[in-house]
């Protein structure tokens, strides 16, 4: 019933505006046609300025409403999203610039010049000094624009550090898998067609396949493979590869200020360095509940917007305790190769796997 | 004249046409040749309006439901249900498919339908002959055919959306794999087949039309018109058609690759696939990379398909709303050359991300920056044109400077997007939806509703409701930008685009209450473009009739037609051409049309 009386009301007012409008045209008849330009003009002379002086307070009111809510209100989470940043703001101030004084001018020019009996317009075609002005100028600006630009770009895709730690990304319809590469610090090799969702979601190739032509590679038996939830060590540069099982995806982390398609077929690689925990995170951004979230930035299909996965940003001790509670993927596949399964009185101890992978990590520290 | 033999040659279905125009006597043609079959330019550029502004009303409500899904994702619409059935609504919420359908449908029509075929169908075939003087195109047969390809690629489109699977919901862009796979979507079953033929049917209309349009500025100029006499909507006009001629064929090609990889087992865009139910798919060595760079080279170009009429339609009003001529009409042209070849060097940058070679990202950035010197180029000098103009606020004239304003305030953000460095954070997020829809989306909306109010009288020799129109113009500018400014804010939170909901997204619900408030917008914009629709049909038949030739005060020779021109444009002579069309307020007179000699004592300049 509301939805007919709203279809009426909308209807009605059309139908007053409409009069209106039409009224004011056999007015306008009666009056002469110059009058009621003169009279239209004037008004939207006015509007002209009133939009500009209005649009200037919005301007200020929507930053002060909105700004907070942006990412810029915080410190980046990775050291690069800090040059991300710098060039964001360069480039704000230099647009920011240009912005207001071609639309003050716009619309000023609008109202200032309009039609009044005895205006003359200048006869004004061309003016050399002027266009040779404004073209040198913009192309100086961003001359600066692109130096600074690819200076951060080639940082940003260039080699990750040598101490990187490395994981591998996967996006699937409509999740992330990680592998870390386990204690001998590669990851093994891969094929689509080892897929199997329950027991090997990758692909590894842990077992000889002679109809494929693919031989065990004893680099899978240690690799770490989970989902949704993806742990870093921060201060710790790391190197994402990335892969896709099926569409393109994204890795979005808005947070690092970063991110980079996930393309089935042709690996690709990210690098960055977190700067704060997960926890000194939340108590910058004064929300307990805050989470370093990966989003799917490529439209992937009708689940798109729920291909989350978590990142926890921890200590390097942390880490390594958590690390140790890992247990590789190929146990899961062949539980009777787990060292556990044989000694049935090690529930105690941690795995030989996690505990190699422990004194390795204080090794490196 | 080359005119009549042309027109006599091409006429096709109405061969007595050129003998009509040496003995002017009535000619009574059919209600089918007249409105339906017509070759008569005028008459299929109102075609191409009407059609266009019918897909602007389905593309904006399409635009409205998936906004309603945004701004109130926890309501039930119930009634929305009852009206559009289960596929589209279940429970009262729009379904996640049926929601990137409506953004996949309204992204696509959007750029082809409305402001491709909508804006240059129309004022390319309208504008070229009446301005550079020809009785018609240069084939006004093939002119027609191009109308009916593109209603025919409508009503494929239209059809999609009732297929059982739904219609294509891949995004406008269609990336393989998901556009090739029909395991992967729903949507990508037969909604995609039909989406495929009827862009390529799109195609084939947008390139008969072009041709034709780059065939009759070359060649059918009437007397004196020389190249740097036309007026500033015809160079606009030819780069349009330059581009599509260029770039269309290159995405034809992408899509026969796509039909290859649905139907026929080929992996050029496939590689490494295994899709959940299904299985690991045989397809290895393709690359998904491929399409991307064969979609966009016809992809950004497409933009400067759209921009450019509206560029040069807003030269021209303006220069005859301010009284004063275009400031740098030679600039304004080699600007408008520069945008054209750039507009084919700087594809990649929608890929900075893709896993492209980042050295050849770099390449792009450098050349994607420098396109906007000659946009910068454009917005000085059309400042330079107002300024000690008389302004008359004409509706055009007020379309006219919204759409240097919005260009101006979408094309600074293209700075930030073309910068890799920058685009690697903000890279489809709703920064994107805020910097597109302003310079390319609204902009040019704007340079067609500037172009409509002001070439109605010529076109159905009455005027539309000044007063509708003001408020047409002062809601939808408040509007454009209240709905896209503050997206930039969301786009800066990282917020991603395409998203069906963000309330379980830490990141980004902090913008619930700002998506209602833009969603409600939207709304109230939508329904002011209602205004403007029942402004132009009411005005087609009851609009203030129009009485002199030249309402204007215009110099170009679309006004030296009569009130009504028949097909042939002129009765008698074409009339000849010696002077450009900027002559206003030159020594002391308001305005000289084209036709009029180079008097002795004349100025030069």
């Amino acid at each position: 019933m509301t939805i007919f009386l709203t279809i009426a009301v909308i209807v009605l007012v059309f139908l007053v505006i409409f009069q209106i409008a039409k009224a004011s045209e056999y007015v306008g008849i009666l009056k002469g046609e110059k009058e009621t330009r003169q009279q239209a003009n004037k008004i939207n002379g006015f509007l002209m300025v009133g939009f500009l002086v209005l649009g200037l307070i919005g301007l200020y009111w929507c930053n002060e409403l909105l700004f907070k809510k942006t990412l810029l209100e915080h410190p980046s989470a990775s050291v690069q999203g800090e040059k991300v940043d710098s060039i964001l703001w360069i480039t704000l101030i230099i647009t920011g610039v240009v912005f207001l004084i071609t639309q003050i001018l716009l619309f000023w020019f609008s109202f200032r010049y309009q039609e009044k009996e005895n205006n003359t317009p200048f006869f004004f075609p061309h003016n050399n000094k002027l266009e040779v002005l404004w073209t040198v100028v913009p192309a100086i600006v961003l001359t600066v624009l692109v130096i600074i630009g690819l200076r951060d770009w080639f940082y940003f895709t260039g080699d990750a550090p040598k101490n990187a730690m490395v994981v591998e990304i996967t996006g699937k319809q409509f999740g992330w898998i990680f592998r870390y590469p386990g204690e001998d610090g590669i990851l093994g090799k891969k094929y689509y067609k080892e897929i199997d969702p329950a027991t090997n979601s990758l692909g590894l190739v842990w077992k000889n396949d002679s109809t494929l032509h693919l031989k065990d590679d004893p680099a899978t038996h240690d690799d770490i493979v989970m989902e949704q939830t993806l742990y870093l060590v921060k201060g710790k540069p790391v190197k994402f590869i990335i892969g896709s099982r099926d569409v393109i995806h994204d890795v979005g982390l808005p947070q690092f200020r970063l991110k980079m398609d996930a393309v089935p077929g042709i690996p690709t690689t990210m690098w960055l360095t977190p700067k704060y925990t997960t926890e000194e995170m939340r108590k910058i951004m004064d929300n307990p509940n805050f989470d370093y979230e990966i989003a799917c930035d490529q439209l992937c299909g009708n689940g798109h917007y729920s291909m989350k996965g978590i990142i926890k940003v921890v200590s390097q001790e942390d880490f390594d305790v958590w690390m140790a509670k890992q247990k590789p993927y190929y146990y899961l596949a062949f539980p009777d190769k787990d060292p556990d399964n044989k000694k049935t009185d090690s529930t105690a101890k941690p795995t030989m796997a996690a505990g190699q992978l422990m004194n390795k990590a204080v090794a490196k520290n | 004249m080359s005119n009549e033999i042309a027109l006599g040659a091409g006429a096709g279905l109405s061969t007595e046409l050129a003998s009509e125009h040496h003995e002017h006597h009535e000619h009574h043609q059919s209600f089918i040749t007249k409105y339906i079959f017509s070759t008569d330019h005028k008459m299929i550029s109102k075609q191409f309006l009407i059609t266009g502004i019918i897909w602007a009303f389905l593309g904006g409500l399409m635009s409205v439901l998936f906004r309603l899904q945004l701004g109130y994702p926890d309501s039930h619409f119930y009634w929305l249900q009852d009206v559009l059935g289960k596929f589209w609504v279940e429970d009262g919420r729009i379904t996640p498919q049926a929601y990137y359908a409506l953004v996949t449908i309204h992204g696509t029509v959007m750029v082809f339908f409305v402001l491709t075929a909508g804006l240059s169908g129309t004022f390319a075939n309208f504008l070229i002959p009446l301005q550079i003087g020809a009785r018609d195109m240069a084939s006004p047969f093939m002119n027609m055919l191009s109308y009916w390809f593109f209603l025919a690629a409508g009503l494929v489109m239209l059809s999609s959306l009732f297929v059982e699977t739904g219609p294509f919901s891949g995004g406008w862009v269609a990336y393989a794999p998901l556009s090739a796979l029909r395991d992967a979507s729903p949507g990508s079953k037969s909604g995609m087949d039909l989406w495929l033929i009827s862009i390529i049917l799109f195609v084939v209309s947008s390139l008969l039309g072009g041709l034709n349009y780059i065939a009759t500025i070359l060649n059918m100029r009437t007397k004196g018109m020389s190249m740097t006499r036309l007026p500033l909507t015809i160079w606009a006009l030819f780069f349009t058609a330059v581009i599509g001629v260029l770039s269309f064929p290159v995405l034809f090609s992408g899509f026969i690759l796509l039909i290859f990889d649905r139907n026929f087992g080929t992996s050029f865009y496939l590689s490494d696939i295994f899709i959940n139910g299904v299985g690991a798919l045989p397809n290895e060595g393709g690359t998904a990379i491929l399409y991307q760079h064969l979609f966009w080279f016809l992809g950004h170009p497409e933009v400067y398909i759209v921009l450019l009429p509206a560029m040069g339609m807003a030269s021209e009003i303006m220069s005859v709303n301010a009284r004063k001529p275009i400031f740098g009409y030679m600039a304004m042209i080699g600007s408008l050359f520069a945008i054209c070849i750039l507009s084919f060097l700087v594809w990649a940058h929608h890929m900075f991300v893709s896993g492209l070679n980042p050295f050849v990202g770099s390449v792009f950035v450098l050349l994607t920056l420098l396109i906007a010197v000659p946009s910068a180029i454009k917005v000085f000098n059309w400042l330079t044109t107002l300024w000690r103009g008389n302004i008359r606020f004409t509706p055009g004239m007020l379309f006219t400077i919204g759409f240097v304003s919005l260009f101006i305030s979408g094309g600074l953000t293209g700075i930030w997007l073309g910068d890799s460095a920058l685009d690697i954070h903000l890279h489809d997020t709703y920064f994107v939806i805020a910097h597109f829809h302003l310079v390319m989306g609204v902009a040019s909306m704007f340079g067609m509703f500037a172009g409509i109010y002001h070439w109605f009288p010529k076109m159905y020799g009455r005027y539309m409701n000044n007063t509708l129109a003001y408020i047409h113009f002062w809601i939808t500018l408040a509007g454009a930008y209240l709905i896209f400014w503050p997206m930039h804010y969301e786009g800066l939170a990282g917020m991603p685009r395409r998203y069906y909901d963000y309330s379980s997204w830490e990141s980004f619900k902090q913008f619930a209450e700002l998506n209602r408030f833009i969603s409600t917008v939207v709304i109230i914009t939508f329904a002011t473009q209602l205004l403007f629709i029942f402004n132009f049909f009411y005005s087609i038949f009851k609009g203030r009739k129009v009485t002199t030739k030249n309402p204007w005060g215009a110099n170009t020779l679309e006004w030296t037609t009569p009130i009504n021109p028949g097909h042939g444009n002129w009765e008698g002579e074409i009339p000849e051409v010696h002077r450009w069309a900027y002559d206003y307020n030159k020594d002391g007179r308001e305005f000289i049309p084209q036709t009029e000699p180079v008097g002795a004592d004349e100025s030069q300049h």
